[in-house]
Parts: structure tokens; sequence; C-alpha cells
């Protein structure tokens, strides 16, 4: 079995692998990154739309285009990459870590390691964790698995597609599948708002004349060996109005309802899960409850957008880099907790220095409004936001300059973010 | 001639709904935005309305069965399913790198498609 030596380890090459380790190779760390698939990229690749790197890179690109200039950077650097290795295990040793890797043609990998980045994306949640009533017949899958499927198989999931839930993945296959020759005949949505962005609602759905049904639920599934049918019905006062239920003659349900980080391995090496995000809790440096571990990207807190992404992974690696030479700045960390309408921030500690950025969900949907930045009793940041919304988060940079003379120390003491 | 339409802006997440009246081939009246993007947007909505188009070919690669493709810049809607019906038919050779070009000019209408991924050989 061979064992390598490293800094620090970075597990999944999409979006935040890539850029995370970037940042620590260039900064002298000896890094390696290790990605189930053949190749890297992750969920970039099968996003073949347009409408990444806005922020970055200031042009829409295409997910593949994101991904390959990442592609492109990692190839230049002096990191090494092993693909086709799956994580399974990340096991303490007192000082440093070892991660087990398997691979098909190598077998057992192991990596002695100071530092490991937790990058694995994130996973879509399917129909066990939403529960529609009804047979189990076949074609029924995610959006995202059935993306996969058309983008890089060239398979074509059936015919005639009802979607469940408005969240962007659905929409975005609404419009792909439409554009394959299939019918989709609506989106199924439980609230009362699309939970995708308005772009991709007019995009994806009103281009199309596909109905949008909100504040509706597929109540049954019906079909022995393949789906026939589902039933749908709208919500009155929040409960299903029988008498207003409708039939969808479908041979196939894709689920659009949400994705949840992949967490597994982190759960297994002890790391502490804040419900909230279904991520890791991490401190001001991005560690986890496990000294040494680290998080960023979809594996933390589910993104929209790609760019947010590789900024908060070039962070991390920032941090891992100064973990690794022991110049982290070791000051008292407060806790940062979500306020008023609120779902969550993060980091979720915040230490007194320059440029600290946050991210945050909000739970409302909103046009002007304001988010508040509480440090104790007082009042540091004001700042007007034209439009919230649940699917769009928000980010805030702490100056330095927002902060109280003296910062008074105290467990109590903690920073507040709130929307109104 | 008039013809009020009700179109949602997407130049910016507000999304103001937009009441579009044309009033001729180039000229229409836009109310109900918050601001000068909305009118720009319900003017070409109304008068040009284009999309970029992304779509996958299929690649004699054995790796990357598929390769994804777009259109440089927006097309006008009514060619979309024509561009789609020619990309859907197309047996591709690899190698070939991201940016190259597939189709150029497309109907004379200034827009290419041009790949989106490399795929080596
Ligand atoms: C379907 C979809 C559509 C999107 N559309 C847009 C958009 O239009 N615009 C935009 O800006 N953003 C969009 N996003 C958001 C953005 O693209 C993603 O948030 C971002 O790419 C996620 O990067 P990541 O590295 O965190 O995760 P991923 O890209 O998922 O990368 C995780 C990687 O880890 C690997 N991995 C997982 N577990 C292991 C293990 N145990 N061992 C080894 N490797 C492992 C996986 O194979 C994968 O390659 C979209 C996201 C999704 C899911
Ligand atoms: S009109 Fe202006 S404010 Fe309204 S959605 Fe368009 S860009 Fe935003």
């Amino acid at each position: 079995m061979k064992t390598n030596v490293y800094d620090a380890v970075v597990i999944g090459g999409g979006a935040a692998g890539m850029a995370c380790a970037c940042e620590m190779d260039s900064s002298g760390l000896k890094v390696a990154i290790v990605e189930r698939e053949e190749t890297l990229g992750g969920i970039l690749l099968q996003c073949i739309h347009n409408g990444f790197g806005l922020h970055r890179f200031k042009e829409e690109l295409t997910g593949p285009e994101y991904a390959e200039r990442y592609i492109e950077k990692v190839e230049n650097t002096s990191l090494d990459v092993f693909l086709s290795t799956t994580v399974v295990n990340i096991a303490n040793e007192g000082e440093g870590y070892c991660v087990t890797g398997y691979s098909g043609s190598e077998g057992v990998l192991l990596f002695k390691t100071e530092a490991v980045v937790l990058a694995m994306g994130c996973r879509e949640r399917n129909r066990g964790n939403i529960g529609i009533p009804g047979t189990r017949p076949s074609g029924i899958l995610t959006a995202g698995l059935a993306q996969r499927l058309i983008n890089m198989d060239g398979l074509v999931p059936g015919r005639r597609i009802v979607i469940a839930g408005s969240g962007d993945i659905g929409l975005i296959m609404a419009r792909r599948l439409t554009w394959t020759g299939c019918e989709v005949l609506g989106v199924v949505e439980i609230l009362p708002y699309a939970s995708g962005i308005t772009r991709n609602i007019v995009q994806c759905l009103k281009d199309f004349d596909i109905p949008l049904y909100l504040s509706h639920i597929i109540s049954r599934i019906e079909g022995k060996d393949r789906v026939e049918s589902v039933q749908v019905t709208p919500l009155q006062d929040g409960k299903p109005d029988i008498s207003g239920s409708f039939p969808l003659e479908c041979d196939t349900i894709l689920l659009s309802v949400g994705l949840i980080p992949e967490n597994e391995l982190s759960r297994k090496a002890s790391v502490k899960i804040n419900h909230e995000t279904g991520g890791a809790y991490v401190d001001a440096h991005y560690m986890t409850s496990q000294k040494g571990i680290f998080a960023c990207g979809n594996v933390l807190h589910v993104h929209d957008i790609v760019d947010f992404v590789s900024e908060e992974s070039v962070t991390c690696g920032r941090y891992v880099h100064q973990y690794v030479k022991h110049s982290l700045l070791d000051a008292a960390q407060y806790n940062v907790t979500p306020g008023a309408n609120v779902k969550y921030v993060i980091p979720n500690s915040f230490i007194r220095e320059a440029g600290r950025k946050f991210y945050l969900r909000s739970l409302i949907v909103k046009n002007d409004a304001e988010l508040k930045v509480m440090l104790g009793e007082q009042t540091i940041i004001k700042k007007k936001l034209r439009h919230v919304q649940p699917s769009e988060m928000i980010s805030f940079v702490l100056d330095n300059e927002a902060f109280p003379a003296s910062l008074p120390i105290g467990d109590r003491m903690a920073l507040e973010v709130s929307i109104h | 001639m008039s013809d009020k339409n009700e179109i949602i802006c997407i130049s910016c997440p507000i999304g103001c709904r937009l009441q579009v009246t044309k009033l001729s081939e180039e000229a229409v009246k836009v109310e109900g935005n918050r601001c000068n993007r909305g009118e720009a947007y319900g003017r070409e909505e109304t008068l040009r309305p284009k999309r970029t188009v992304t779509a996958c070919v299929r690649t004699n690669s054995r790796k990357i069965a598929y390769a994804p493709v777009k259109t440089d810049k927006p097309l006008l809607k009514e060619y979309i399913n024509e561009l789609l019906k020619i990309l859907y038919t197309l047996d591709i050779e690899v190698p070939l790198r991201r940016g190259e070009i597939l189709i150029h000019n497309f109907k004379g209408l200034d827009v290419d498609v041009v790949f989106t991924r490399t795929v080596p050989g």
C-alpha cells in the first residue's frame, strides 16, 4: 500500500476543491486533490447552460467553460491530482490525519496530512426525503440525475414530464427537455412562490408556456411498471383541497426539491453538522469542530452562484495555509447568529480582522429590505437590499471601521444578522 | 396598433412587472419599470426577443460522448428550433477545443455556435 504525505488533502475536485487547492499551491503548500470521478470539474460539467462567472470573470460562461478555466489553472500548478479515487475515511491520528482513498485501478491509497479540506459538494433530495404516496413505478428521478443523463450521456429520461419542485435545476431541465422534443406538462410547487430565480421562470417556463402550479402538491403517483399519471392537488390554507385535484398524464417525474450537503464522510470524522445548512459548523477560519479539518463550497452550504463558491474556497485555502504554518490569528472568536428572517450565516464565528466576508440566506421574499448587523446591543452595519428571497444568497463584508474601538470580551457577545 | 403585454423584467432580481404596448414595428411604450434597464429590456423583449442557446452534440469520443455547445450571442427566438434540429443531426469528430467554432454565422445572423468543452482525441 502506498502512503503519500501532504500538508493538505482536498476531498473533491469541483469548483470549491480546485479553487481552494490552487490557492494553497500558490502559497507553497504540498497539496493533493482526491476526486471520485474521472475528471475534475464536479457538477459544473453537467450544467451546460450559461449563467456562470458573471462576478468572477465578468462574462457569462457555461458550467463546462467555468470548470475548464480552473482545470487549466490546476494543470499549471504542482498539485497532485488523484482521479477516479473515492475517499472512504478520514482518521484522526493526533498529529494530523490519515485519509483513505479507494481507486479501481490502484486499490487503497493512504494520505498522511496535516490538514483536510472537505469539498465534496452536495447531493439532491430524493423521493424518500419528501414522501409522495402511491405506487413505486420506474420513471421517477431527480432533476440533477436527468441533467447528467441528457447532457453527458445523451439519454433522454422520458417523453411526457412533470416536474416536482421549482428549484433552478428543475427549471433549467424544463427548457432542456423541451428543446430536446419532450413535453413538459407542468411544474408543481408546494410553496406560494417559486424557489428558482425569476430569470429561469421566464426563460425556462414562460417561453414555452409551461404551467407553474404554485401552492400545489403531487398527491398521488399512478402506474404499474412505469409512471402513467400524477394527481395534482391545490392547497387551501395549507391543506390539500381534494375537490380541486386534476390528473396529468406523464411517463416521467423529475424531482427538483432541493440539495443537501454531502456529509457522510464528515459525520464519520465526528465533524459537527449544523442542521440549518446541512453542512459543518465552521469558525472564522472555515475550520470545522475538528481541528485541522476545513470545509468550503456546497459541502458547507448550498450555493446558487459558483462565483461565491470559488471566492469562499480561496479564503478557506488561505486559512489552511496559515494553519499549516502555525500563523492563524489566535484571537477570541465570537458567535455569529441568525436573527429575524435569516436562515443561516456562514461562517458561524468571527474574529476581529479586516475585510471579513459573510454569506447568508433570507427566510423571506421582500423588495427594499434592510440588512442589520448587531454586535451585542450596538448596530454596526445597516445595508439596503433591493430585493431578498430565500433562493438568492446574500453577502456582506465586515470592515474594521465597523467595529467599536474596543471589543468587549465575554462569551455572550455575538454578532447577530437580521433582515427587515 | 396596440397590444398591451405583461412581461417580467429579468435584468435584476426585483423582477418588475412591465406593461409593454407595441406602438409600431420599432416603438413600444413600457410602464411599470423601476429603472431604465427595464425600459430597454421591455423594448428588446417585445421587438426582438433573443436567447442564448445551449445544447449537446454527439461525438465519436468514447469518454465524452456528448460535447456541449452554445451560441456566442443570443439568437432571435424564432430561429432556435431550426438551429436545434441541425445540432441534433451532427456527428462530431474529436479532438475539439473549447471556443472552436462549430457553425459559423448561422443563417447570416452574426451568431456562431461554439464548443464549450475541450474533448481530447
Ligand atoms: C444543477 C446545478 C445547477 C447550477 N446552476 C448554476 C448557475 O446557473 N450559475 C451558477 O453560478 N451556479 C450554479 N450552480 C451552483 C454552482 O455551480 C455549484 O454550487 C458549484 O459548482 C459547486 O461546487 P463544489 O465544488 O462545491 O461542488 P461539486 O461541483 O459538486 O464538487 C464536488 C466534487 O466532490 C467529489 N466527491 C464527492 N464525494 C467524494 C469522495 N468521497 N471522494 C472523492 N471525491 C468526492 C464529486 O465527485 C465532485 O466532483 C448550480 C448547481 C447545481 C447543482
Ligand atoms: S426595471 Fe429595473 S428595477 Fe425593475 S427588474 Fe428591471 S432592472 Fe430591476
